[in-house]
């Protein structure tokens, strides 16, 4: 089925970019430029979410240029939850910045760029094409560049040369990597590359799913090659970190699911138990590295870390109910750290610093905070009957099923130890008597308002999620048979009657030799 | 002639790589260049290379002739060159801007430097919170 719709989440942020860019005279204005168009993305990404659930697998071809020929986007079950979930963070985000960015000059920039990086995401998720993958990875890439220099001081100069560097090479290995796949195959279309991948040579396929490993394991932070994110993360404004961390990590992981399904296989890729031993690695790595750090901002950022490896595990087990469990696990961390950020984010205001040190006694003076942190954070450990207890839940079941005992327990321990870190968190800022050094600014009440009613939001969400998971459950069940067996996926790209069992695609119909 | 190709981008990785591996900014900067470059050679080579053949369809047929040069790695290295040359760009005054800060251009140097003035400004808040 053929839509246009498909081109909105895409299109909306990128027109309310540049309308929030030229309104520079007035943050006002810019302000409700931006979360008109935040809201409207959000509509947007709920009608497409129920035409993908009521009429299946939804396809735009640009130009009418028919698939393998042209670019297409792609909305499958995985592609339409997860834009759906952008667009939530993308409008809780915005709303929160125009409470904690409004003091700086740049004030419209950070919503143009905001912008433009959930295009790049959106994008990214829909796109059906690998080369316009790696395009929106760099629409992505370039605004969240500028959002790390906005500010330029020595801090943010010296983090950002480090993510530059860093995933500057990540894209150069990409690049080469769909070059290849490209003198492969001959074609770029995911659906396409399914079909024609199977003529390839084992040892050039391996090659080439070596390449794209690497490369996307940069952009989602896998172990070891990770040091970006702790450098990075802690030195930006609380708003762009939050968006950051729920949504950069997770398109190389998407990424990465998307094409280890569709074009590649894991089990015969050969890269299965890299994979599963990299998984655990990540999530020890990251979740240690959190327990020795003392400010809230580098402590969560070890955490993405420490949980992108629970997606990666839900991958490498490669079955259903692990690739559901990665799903589900993906929707349930942007929402919980984007959350946790964001109060973090309220701390930092509060106190001026995000050090556990200088600040304390929040349960006291804020119950309903105490109360709004506890939620996600309980979640990000794995408390039943939050939603993470239900992503944790689903990875190690399946690892126990495929008889992965020692991953199982390294998932069951890294939960153990992220209780640890935010018990932490927990005493030091809202338990502990505030100490004398540490000064507190009061926030006036509108600016209260526009901080905490995303959180609130995004608590409601974390709960309805662990309570309503039966229906959510089945969803990323079927987005992950759909992931194993795609033949949905093709048939909506690629017309049925252009598919040769063999060959994979045939000429066009009355084609002259 | 695909091997011969394949010689000089090998050659081009090795020098961008053995660049790269610097922890001289600028050195770090040139390598990156060249690697580009040189994955934008590998794209192109990928996509065969033919002689005297240009991508033209004839006016009575719906498909080119057998052998004719394949037009679509052109068009991903064309876009592929305006992204490098952005990113290069941003890259560019990135390290300029490093280096006016830090007043080096080694990436060691900028981590100590780094560490002293997030010292230097921890100490300032201590300072400023025991007046």
């Amino acid at each position: 089925m053929s839509t246009g719709l498909l081109v909105l989440p895409v299109l909306i942020p990128l027109l309310t970019a540049c309308a929030s860019a030229f309104s520079f005279r007035s943050k006002t204005l810019a302000s409700i430029v931006s979360c008109t168009g935040a809201l409207a993305a959000l509509i947007c990404a709920i009608i497409i979410m129920s035409n993908v659930i009521m009429y299946g697998t939804q396809v735009t071809e640009f130009g009418n240029w028919e698939a393998p020929f042209g670019i297409v986007f792609v909305a499958d079950i995985l592609s339409a939850s997860l834009i759906l979930v952008t667009s939530i963070i993308g409008l809780a985000i915005t709303v929160y910045s125009c409470a904690d960015l409004k003091e700086r000059d740049a004030y419209p920039l950070y919503h143009a760029m905001m912008h433009i990086l959930l295009a790049g995401v959106s994008g990214s998720f829909l796109t059906g094409d690998i080369f316009n993958l790696y395009v929106w990875f760099e629409v992505m890439l370039i605004s969240a560049f500028g959002l790390m220099t906005l500010e330029s001081n020595k801090k943010q100069i010296d983090a950002a040369v480090k993510y530059v560097v860093l995933n500057l090479i990540s894209t150069l290995v990409l690049l080469l990597a769909i070059g290849l796949l490209y003198g492969a195959t001959g074609t770029l279309n995911m659906a396409d590359l399914h079909l024609k991948i199977s003529l390839v040579p084992q040892s050039s396929q391996h090659l080439i799913a070596g390449l794209f490993f690497f490369g996307f394991a940069i952009k989602a932070s896998f172990f070891p090659l990770f040091a970006w994110l702790p450098a990075s993360y802690p030195t930006l404004p609380s708003a762009v970190v939050a968006l950051f961390a729920a949504l950069l990590t997770k398109v190389g992981v998407y990424a990465m699911i998307r094409l280890f399904t569709l074009v590649f296989n894991v089990e015969t890729s050969g890269y299965q138990n890299l994979m599963i031993i990299i998984a655990g690695l990540t999530m020890l790595t990251g979740v240690l590295g959190a327990a020795s750090q003392f400010h809230i901002k580098s402590i969560l950022s070890f955490h993405i870390i420490s949980q992108i490896g629970y997606m990666l595990m839900g991958l490498a087990l490669f079955t259903p109910l692990a690739l559901s469990g990665a799903i589900f696990y993906i929707i349930h961390h942007i929402i919980v750290k984007a959350n946790l950020f964001l109060i973090s984010g309220y701390i930092e205001k509060r106190f001026g610093t995000d050090n556990l040190s200088n600040m304390g006694g929040l349960y006291k003076s804020t119950p309903v905070l105490a109360f709004l942190f506890l939620i996600p954070a309980f979640s990000l450990a794995g408390f039943p009957p939050l939603s993470g207890f239900w992503g944790k839940f689903l990875v190690i079941k399946a690892s126990l099923q495929t008889e992965h005992y020692l991953l199982a327990a390294t998932a069951l321990f890294v939960g153990l130890m992220t209780i640890f870190s935010m018990t932490k968190i927990w005493a030091e800022a809202f338990w502990k008597v505030k100490p004398e050094t540490a000064k507190e600014t009061p926030i006036s009440r509108l600016d209260t308002f526009l901080y905490l009613s995303p959180v609130a939001v995004l608590c409601c969400l974390t709960i309805a999620i662990g309570l309503f998971v039966e229906p959510l459950y089945h969803l990323a069940y079927s987005a992950s048979e759909n992931l194993l067996s795609p033949t949905s996926y093709i048939e909506a790209v690629i017309p049925s009657h252009a598919i040769d069992p063999v060959k994979g695609i045939v000429e066009m119909q009355g084609a002259q030799p | 002639m695909e091997l011969l190709w394949c010689i000089v981008i090998a050659a081009l990785i090795s020098m961008g790589v053995y660049l790269m591996l610097e922890r001289h900014l600028i050195r770090f900067l040139f390598g990156m260049i060249i690697v580009s470059n040189a994955i934008n050679l590998a794209i192109f080579v990928s996509g065969r290379l033919t002689l005297g053949m240009p991508p033209l369809i004839k006016a009575d047929a719906i498909l080119p002739a057998l052998g004719t040069a394949n037009p679509l790695p052109q068009a991903l290295i064309l876009t592929a060159i305006v992204i490098g040359f952005g990113l290069l760009l941003f890259t560019l005054l990135l390290s300029y801007r490093a280096i006016q800060t830090f007043k080096t251009a080694d990436m060691d140097a900028i981590q100590e430097n780094e560490g002293n003035a997030f010292q230097s400004s921890k100490e300032q808040t201590d300072k400023s919170a025991a007046v």
